[in-house]
Order: structure tokens, then sequence, then C-alpha cells
């Protein structure tokens, strides 16, 4: 395995990044006091990391190209190991409980801040299972899908602000407003397709931040709205830890809630008009499914999530401000949608715990945690390109056909 | 009318500007129909690489122009052998994979370059010498046009020409062309897709390294970040003129440039941004392909 050849090909790679970090890693110039740093070390780290890395590299695409030569005969789609374990109801059902037992206990075995972290892990589950409807489900992509975000989370500080509203009250008037933008931004959109469509929703999300950002009298500009009250708990008074354990099962029903509801719509009429129009528009404008209804009710349906969770995010931190709805959080939510698997609601859920998890307990790694987490995004992709779970296809055998392959 | 005349003059900056940084992009989508989101970063690079060598250089005590040039020069070289290696490593293996994985993976590397530039070198705003020379014969109106920006029109003006010559009268201009029609047909036809790929990455990324040193001089300073900002509002202007096709990535920047310039000096400066994705909106909801971008109508 360690040929020749293949210390030659690693020595020119590990070379070939010496020069490319050369001026950037080695050479630090300050120019104010007129004085040069040269940090030698470092290249030689490069050098030497990059050989090693090189080999791995290879090592990693060749048990890929490897193991799809094996799936390439037979044209029977084989199922992964994790694929057949959320299929089969065996292993489904227990695994199923013990989550929710984990769920259960998890704020009174871990600390506030444990908890804290959860629940805006939490969060994102909801947002980018209702992000999974716009791009995993109807195959739109979205870049501002964190306006919908903001305009949940305003929904309930304004409301609050100006006329004491509650979080339970406020939050289906959350979740309405955020659908009628998702409709509002869908009319203009429909006729736009792929990377125009990005744009539009990009601009669309910016647009929205920054007027929040200038309109001081309206939203309080980037000053943000503080002391937004936390949701009630049937009108008791709560101390700050037990608050928080409150939120936490707050958001893990409406993640529940979520789950249920996506996977409901997932199987409707509704749904598989969306998946239909992902795989060909004009096909499916021949069957008969009205397009402009159905990409419409995506944008909307999807929404709906971003502003409930937009809503719980404000009640949560108690402040907000425009800085926390940039397109850096759609990129984020979009991240969790594609990285977990697209269509795939526990691939959601997955990429949702993993990417806001990871960034939190890379802590230890401090300053090298968001230059992993890229690495991490980029690694993940080149390897597993469908995402951590790739969503099975609905498939629906006749179960009286006498054929070899199926014989049960 | 000098204030029109500074406005319009200030549009043709920025129009400039964005037009070095779209075109790579806009040449990237061409071919492979990627956003690649690391465009921005590469610009930032480049701006990086010519401030440390401009740094080292003018301690040394050399000529303002020969720091210039030579400043740029390695700035293109690096910035190319980025692109190259980014090519490479985050959007060669995901050639064949859905689309989506290939964008999160040019924006894992986005943040990647981004948070690697900001650990090696400085998270804070860094002075960029002024390397462009103040001309003698343009102290006269030196309020409405400052002399780095008449390098920038020129700059830019010469690298649009270079560009067009490169695209429609070389042959690796007709091979890039064919691969961004069909890529299939061109393998067909013997075209190396995978060489021309690299070419095209070499060729944005060298662009976008021009539009660094430019512009990190005329405005003085760097930091880690300016590639991300830059780098949407060079998509958009791309997306504006019709991604895809390069003297569209032009117009659009050029329009972009203009329209935000006369914004903010007529109306309101705190509603720039607002304006130019308003402007986008309104545009591709009346050209749904951007300006000049074709409006290829499906075949079933």
């Amino acid at each position: 395995m360690f040929s020749f050849n293949e210390i030659k090909k690693s020595l020119l790679v590990a070379l070939w990044f010496m020069f490319l970090t050369f001026p950037i890693m080695v050479i630090r110039v300050n120019t104010i006091y007129n004085t040069i740093e040269w940090r030698w070390g470092r290249m030689l780290m490069v050098g030497i990391g990059s050989f090693f890395l090189s080999f791995l590299w290879r090592f990693l695409h060749k048990r890929q190209e490897t193991g799809q030569k094996k799936a390439e005969p037979g044209e029977t789609e084989t199922l992964t190991l994790t694929q057949r374990l959320i299929t089969d109801k065996r292993f489904s059902i227990p695994g199923i409980i013990a989550i929710s037992i984990f769920a259960l206990i998890f704020p009174f075995v871990f600390s506030m801040y444990q908890t804290n972290i959860m629940t805006s892990a939490l969060i994102y589950v909801v947002v980018g299972l209702g992000l999974n409807i716009v791009v995993g489900l109807a195959g739109l992509l979205d870049l501002g899908y964190v306006a919908f975000y903001l305009v949940g989370a305003y929904t309930y500080a304004l409301l609050n602000v100006h006329f004491g509203l509650g979080f339970w009250m406020v939050l289906p008037i959350s979740a309405f407003f955020a659908l009628l933008f998702g409709v509002i931004l869908g009319f203009p959109v429909l006729r736009l397709r792929g990377d125009y469509l990005a744009i539009v929703t990009l601009g669309f999300g910016e647009i929205i931040r920054l007027v929040m950002e200038n309109w001081n009298e309206f939203s309080f500009g980037p000053s943000g709205i503080a002391n937004i009250p936390r949701p009630g708990f049937f009108g008791m008074e709560l101390s700050l830890h037990q608050n928080i354990i409150w939120v936490y099962f707050v958001m893990v029903g409406m993640a529940i809630f979520t789950i249920f509801v996506v996977r409901r719509l997932q199987d409707s009429r509704l749904g598989r008009a969306w998946i239909a129009l992902r795989e060909d528009e004009i096909a499916c404008q021949a069957m008969g499914i009205d397009k402009r209804r159905t990409k419409l009710s995506a944008f909307g349906l999807g929404a709906m999530w971003a502003g409930m969770g937009g809503a719980v995010f404000a009640a949560k931190t108690t402040y907000i401000n425009p800085a926390s709805f940039t397109l850096w959080e759609s990129i984020i939510i979009l991240c969790v949608v594609v990285l977990g698997g697209m269509g795939s609601i526990l691939g959601v859920i997955c990429g949702a715990m993993v990417l806001i998890l990871l960034p939190e307990y890379l802590r230890a790694f401090s300053e090298y945690r968001m230059l992993i987490f890229g690495a991490i995004l980029v690694i993940m992709m080149v390897f597993r390109p469908g995402g951590m779970i790739t969503a099975v296809r609905k498939t629906h055998q006749f179960k009286g056909l006498k054929d070899p392959q199926s014989t049960k | 009318m000098d204030y029109f005349l500074e406005l319009f003059l200030g549009g043709l900056t920025r129009g400039s500007i964005y037009a070095l940084i779209a075109l790579g992009y806009t040449m990237v989508y061409g071919i492979i129909k990627l956003i690649n989101f690391a465009h921005g970063e590469i610009y930032m690079i480049g701006a990086f690489t010519a401030l440390i060598v401009a740094g080292i250089l003018s301690m040394l005590g050399w000529n303002q122009v020969l720091i210039l040039v030579i400043a740029s020069i390695i700035a293109v070289i690096y910035s190319s052998a980025y692109g190259y290696t980014i090519e490479k490593i985050a959007y060669k293996p995901l050639r064949q994979a859905p689309r989506l994985s290939a964008l999160i993976s040019a924006i894992g590397m986005s943040m990647f370059l981004q948070y690697y530039v900001l650990l090696a070198q400085t998270s804070n705003f860094l002075p960029f010498p002024n390397l462009i020379p103040d001309f003698k014969f343009l102290e006269p109106i030196e309020h409405i046009v400052r002399s780095s920006e008449v390098v920038i029109y020129v700059v830019t003006a010469i690298v649009m020409v270079l560009l067009t010559f490169l695209i429609k009268f070389t042959k690796i201009g007709k091979a890039m062309r064919a691969t961004s029609q069909d890529r299939d047909m061109a393998m067909l036809v013997g075209v190396d897709v995978n060489k021309i790929i690299s070419v095209t990455f070499l060729v944005g990324s060298a662009t976008a390294a021009i539009g660094g040193v430019l512009i990190a001089s005329h405005i003085g300073q760097i930091n880690y970040y300016i590639g991300f900002i830059a780098g949407i509002k060079a998509f958009v202007a791309a997306v504006l003129g019709g991604i895809g096709s390069m003297p569209g990535a032009v117009l659009g920047s050029m329009v972009l440039g203009m329209s935000e310039s006369f914004f903010t000096g007529y109306i309101s400066s705190d509603y720039e941004d607002v304006f130019a994705f308003l402007f986008l909106v309104f545009t591709l909801i009346f050209r749904p392909s951007g300006i000049l971008g074709r409006d290829d109508t499906e075949k079933v």
C-alpha cells in the first residue's frame, strides 16, 4: 500500500501545500511598526500534516470508489445499515422509546447550560424541518429562509412590547405572519428557477433584515428588543432554572408536533405533489397539478415553522436584534437540511443535532472550531454527498406477485 | 453637475470592482453550474498576499510602481493556485453529486478559508499601503475622481478585453464554450474537460486577485471578512446580468454599481443595500433569467 509511487504523490502534495500556505501562514507583516515575523515552524507543520492527510484522503477515496462499484451491478436498491435500522420496526420502536426517555430526563441530568444548547438544537430541528419542505421536498432552493425566522421572532417581540400579549397567544400569530410572508415572497418568484430563485430569496432575506436594522421607529433598530418574557407556565411564577427546563419541554413538544405534521404532509396528496414538482415541473403540470398553488403552499407551510421557531427563539433568549438573522443563519439552516439528508426527516434531525451541538462542543478547540466546522462540511459532502441519512424512496410492492426476488 | 459626475464615476468604480469578481463567478457557473461561494475568499486571499508582499518590499525601500506590479503578480499566482486547489479538493469529487451538495461544500470551503486567514493572520482590519501612485495630470479634478479609480477603470477594461479574446478567439476558449454548452458532448469530441475546468478556475481566480489588489489599495484596509461581502454583491451582479454570460456579468455589475451610487447620493445611504436587492428582485420578476441571460425554454 505504501508503495514508492504513493509516497512520491504525497510528497508532491505536501510540497504544493507548503507553497500554497507560505505567505499567509508563514509571514506576518506589521505595516505600522515595519516589522516582519517569519514563522517557519508552521511551514513544517503544514508539510507534515498534508503529507499524512493525503494518504488518508486517497484511502477514503479508494474505499468510496470500491463501495460504488459493488453497488453498481444488481440494479436493486440496496439499503444501507442505517436505512434498514429505520425501516425495520424491531429496531425503530425501541429506538424511539430510548430517545423519548433520554429527552425526558435530559434537563434533570445535565446542567442548565447543556439544556439551553439542546433547546437551540431543537429550534433548529423545527426550523430545519420547515426548510426541508421547501428545499428537500419541493426542490426550491431558498437562501433567505431566516427572514421568516425573523418575522416570527419580531412578531412576538413587537406584539409583546406594544400590546403586552403573551407567548402562547402570539405563537399562532407568529406562525400565521410567517406563512403570510412566505406566500407574499412566493408570488413574485413563481417563474424563477434554480439559482435565480436562490438569489432572490437571499435578497428578500437581506431586505427584511436591513429594514429592521434601519427602521428605528418600528423595530428599535440595531439595538434590538430586550426583556422579552419567557413562555408562561399556566400563570405560575418560575425561577430561571425552572423556566429553562420549561422552554426545553415546550421545544420538545413542538419538535414532536412538527415531526408528526411533516410526516403526514409528506405522505399526503400535497406532499407527493411537491416531490413530483421537484422531479419534473413539466411532467407535473401535465399530470394536472396546479404548479402555482403547490409552490405557494410549499413556501407558506415551510415558512410557518420558521415563524414558530423564531417566536420560541425570542422567548428563549429574551433579547433579539437584527444581527441574529444574517445570511449566515440561513446558510446554517440550509446546511442542516443538506448535511442531514434532503427530504429525510430523521436526516434533518440528525443534521440539526450535529451542526448545532458540534460547534458548542468544539469550544474546547476555541478559535479553531469554525475552521474545523468548515472542513467537516467539505469532507462530509465529498464523501457522503447525499447527506448523513439519505431519504428512502417510497416503493410499493405487489404482494401477490410470484417473483423469485420477493418470496415473502 | 459636478456632484452628478462624482456619483457617476463612483458608480463606475463600484461597477468595475463588482465586475472583476463577478466575472469569476459567472465563468465558473457557466462551466460547472456551481455557485462558487468560495470565490469571494479567493479575492480576499489575493488581497492578503498582495499586502504581505507589498509590506516586505516597501520595507526594502522599492519603487512604488514596481511594488504594485510585483505584488499583483504574486497575488494572481497565489489566488490562482488556491482556486485550482479548491476545485480539486472540494468540487471535483462532487461532479456527479446533487448540486446542493456541491453548494454546501463551497460554503464549507468559504468558511474554512475565512478562518484560516483569521487564524494565520489577524481578525483586525489591516491598513493596506496605497500602491497606486497619484497622477500629476489628475490633480485639477481630484475632488471628482481619484487616480486609483482611473487605474481601476483601465485595468478592468483591459481584463475584459483579454477575457473576451480568450473566450472568443483561442482554442481553449472554444473548448470552454463547448464545455459550458454540453459537457458530455464536449468530452466526446475530445475536449479534456477536467483541464478546461481547471483553466476556468485559474482564470477566474486571477481576475478576482487583480480585483483584490486594486480594491484593497483603493479602500486602504482589509480584513478576513471582505471576501464574503464582496462575494455576495458580485454574485448579485452576476445574476442580475444573467449568470453564465460574461457580458451579462459586466453589464449587471455596472448597472448595480451605478444604481447603488445614485441611490446613495440622491436618496438615502441607510437603505443602499435594500435598494440593491429590491432592484435585483424587480429585474428578475420581469426578466427571470437576468438582463442578458438566455431564456432557455425547456424541451420535453
